[in-house]
């Protein structure tokens, strides 16, 4: 071991040592007079034993699948299985959707992730005139159960794991997605899956809220204690940091705002009267990949020993599950270049590596043409296959938690820790993360960094390779993916169609059921469960509720 | 310049995109360059864009779409300025937009389109060679 002799000999070799090399630097100096990370982390030109004393190694670090799991939340981690290979997809059709679903599929992904178009997001039907167009854009229009039963048409709903990113609606979508698996024959306690549900993250970076907080909240809580019932294997919400990061932030940021959030829904479920350890193991999360590799390994395992010292320390869980923070990564989109895209392969290949020396569940890597446009189908394949490689071919796989024990490495994960817990006091201070964000603090933070980012780019202060050095001359890319804009004339001809064709007045006594619902204190899942059979559209459903709750009205964090 | 009259801009985003991320660091760019700049926030339809635009009397109109709607959203901007009889405002548009989408938004009104990598130096310096200040 590590002793104190040791350490005393090192500190006096350290300090020849440095004072040699800043002899040299003072004559030939370093790239750059102090090197500094996307968090405002000073990075020392070396690291050291003295910089990582192995005496903390139980309480910091401790063995994969034991407390704090900052080594990773099961014990074998990837030599047992890989992580989840989910590609993020779904635009235009529920048919279109369905194709491309079976076709990634058919590539080995190992699960499926859709994504909706904006009107879904928000809880609008397609034929709503604010619809127009946005349908079919960024992913599969929806707008009853029709749409849900072509959308997984041919896909057996009990065997695959399905993430599905709501968020305000999402209470709608997991119902739909319910009845449809139960047509199936499925058990609705087998189904494997994940709802994004996070509005918070909405208000703050995203943008696809529609009720205020408080009533927010309550449709979580009531998400959580239904699923814990009756979809016991369910991911009832996915804490987001992804959106936070992508909207401007650091990756210490990135994981403060993202576990204040977290607090917030464990407060408003505890005091919705439910147990720690009943909904605690269901919660799940979602961090960003960006550039700064070591950072981000640094960072996931930061996050992951946040997490659990909050569910032990704060929250007195006893359940090991409800204090590991299970999570999806995505690749950074807003690291990608529209200048150069094959360069974003590259980019991609690396994030993707350092999700996965941070121990990641699942991951979805971007494709090289997401600056562009809607990634074409042989951009997603590389994407994939990046995955694959990585997987397969690298050798990354073979030990738990391979960047261990690097001096570097410890050193930032107790530093992005120490810096993120100094944000959720300060955010605790102000009430919590709902009244930070009702505030406005959670976006000027966010945009101030974003704009620092921005500025870093244009004073060549951070390079990014293609953009604003080692520019190339080159064509425009051609055959970008374009959506159909008949999509929207499509979609509202079966709307047209359903509502003719349904039942009238058993949709009317289920959507007058879910006012009263709303009103009062019921779990509104049943409610929802029963419109949704009912073929009420979600467009109707969100109404009922915007009827009750209103509106959320966001603050100007300009000026 | 000396005393001349500030540029003012309405920064805007239609539809029901929520990407704020390039239009908020636009509009601080904006005015850490001495421009004011008023923010419309998330989504906005087409009349309420034109109704602010007249409303705060702006110079000029910079909109942000990444969803993909600009195809429609972007020239409904511009219909609704002309049926209002406002043709001296300089419209800008920025975002995820495919280079062949382009001719067909210029062709609508939209004065230039600013995609991916633009410097917000190259859109001050444009907006400070194009805006008409009396």
């Amino acid at each position: 071991m590590f002793n104190e002799k040791n350490q005393a000999s090192l500190a006096g070799a350290l300090e020849k040592w440095s004072e040699a090399v800043d002899q040299k630097v003072s004559k030939r100096p370093e790239r750059k007079p102090e090197f500094v990370n996307t968090s405002g982390i000073p990075i020392k030109r070396l690291y050291t034993p003295l910089d990582d004393p192995a005496e903390n190694y139980a309480e910091d670090l401790g063995l994969p699948g034991e407390y704090p799991y900052t080594r990773g939340v099961q014990p074998t981690m990837y030599r047992g299985r890989f992580w989840t290979m989910r590609q993020y997809a779904g635009f235009a059709s529920a048919e279109e959707s369905n194709k491309r679903y079976r076709f990634l599929l058919d590539q080995g992904q190992t699960g499926l992730s859709v994504a909706f178009d904006l009107p879904t997001q928000i809880g609008y039907d397609s034929d709503n005139e604010i619809a127009i167009g946005e349908v079919g854009k960024v992913g599969v229009a929806i707008d009853s159960l029709a749409d849900v039963e072509t959308l997984f048409q041919d896909i057996p709903l009990e065997k695959v794991s399905t993430s599905m990113t709501i968020n305000a609606p999402a209470a709608v979508l997991l119902a739909m997605y319910i009845v449809v698996a139960e047509k199936q024959g499925a058990d609705p306690k087998q189904l494997k899956g994940t709802i994004q549900n996070d509005i918070l993250k909405e208000y703050s970076s995203r943008g696809t809220y529609i009720y205020p907080p408080k009533p927010s909240m309550r449709i979580i809580t009531d998400i959580f204690s239904y699923c814990a019932e009756e979809v016991p294997m369910w991911n009832t919400i996915s804490i987001s940091g992804y959106h936070i990061r992508e909207a401007g932030s650091t990756a210490v940021q990135e994981i403060a705002f993202t576990l204040a959030n977290g607090i917030a829904y464990v407060d408003a479920a505890l005091k919705a009267g439910l147990d720690v350890d009943k909904f605690g193991p269901r919660l799940s999360f979602f961090f960003n990949a960006h550039l700064d590799f070591l950072e981000e390994v640094a960072k996931y395992r930061a996050a992951r020993k946040l997490w659990a010292n909050i569910m032990k320390e704060r929250f007195h869980a006893k359940n090991p599950k409800s204090m590991m923070i299970r999570f999806h990564t995505q690749t950074a989109g807003c690291t990608l270049t529209a200048q150069q895209p094959k360069n974003n392969i590259v980019r991609v290949a690396y994030q993707a590596l350092s999700a996965v020396l941070g121990g990641t569940q699942s991951l979805h890597t971007n494709s090289m043409d997401e600056a562009l446009s809607l990634p074409s189908e042989e951009s997603v394949q590389i994407a994939l296959k990046t995955q694959q490689i990585i997987a397969y071919e690298t050798g990354v796989t073979d030990t738990v938690d391979p960047l261990a024990g690097s001096y570097y490495v410890e050193s930032l994960t107790r530093e992005i820790y120490e810096r993120a817990y100094d944000y959720i006091r300060k955010i605790d201070e102000m009430g919590g993360a709902p009244t930070a964000i009702e505030q406005g603090y959670v976006q000027r933070e966010i945009q101030d960094s974003a704009y620092a980012y921005q500025r870093e780019i244009e004073k060549d202060e951070r390079i990014v390779v293609g953009l604003n050095r080692f520019q190339i001359e080159e064509e425009k890319p051609k055959n970008l993916l374009r959506v159909d804009p008949a999509v929207r004339t499509q979609q509202v001809e079966r709307l047209r169609k359903l509502k003719a064709e349904r039942n009238d007045e058993s949709v009317k006594s289920a959507l007058a059921a879910l006012d009263q619902g709303a009103r009062g204190d019921d779990n509104l899942m049943p409610l929802i469960m029963e419109a949704v059979r009912g073929y009420a559209t979600l467009g109707e459903i969100c109404d009922v509720l915007r009827g009750v709750f209103g509106e959320y009205q966001a603050i100007n964090t300009l000026g | 310049m000396g005393k001349a009259k500030k540029i003012r801009v309405l920064a805007a985003k239609p539809g029901l995109d929520g990407h704020d991320r390039g239009i908020k660091v636009v509009a601080l760019a904006l005015m850490n360059a001495g421009m004011e700049v008023v923010y419309t926030g998330l989504r906005q339809t087409p009349t309420q864009i034109v109704e602010a635009a007249v409303q705060e009397d702006v110079d000029v109109i910079a909109m942000s779409i990444l969803s993909g709607a600009h195809d429609y959203l972007f020239p409904k901007v511009m219909e609704l300025l002309k049926e209002k009889g406002v043709n001296d405002m300089l419209v800008l548009g920025g975002g995820i937009i495919p280079d062949e989408d382009i001719p067909a938004l210029k062709e609508a009104g939209i004065t230039e389109v600013f995609g991916p990598g633009t410097t917000t130096t190259e859109i001050i310096s444009y907006i400070e060679h194009h805006a008409a200040v009396q």
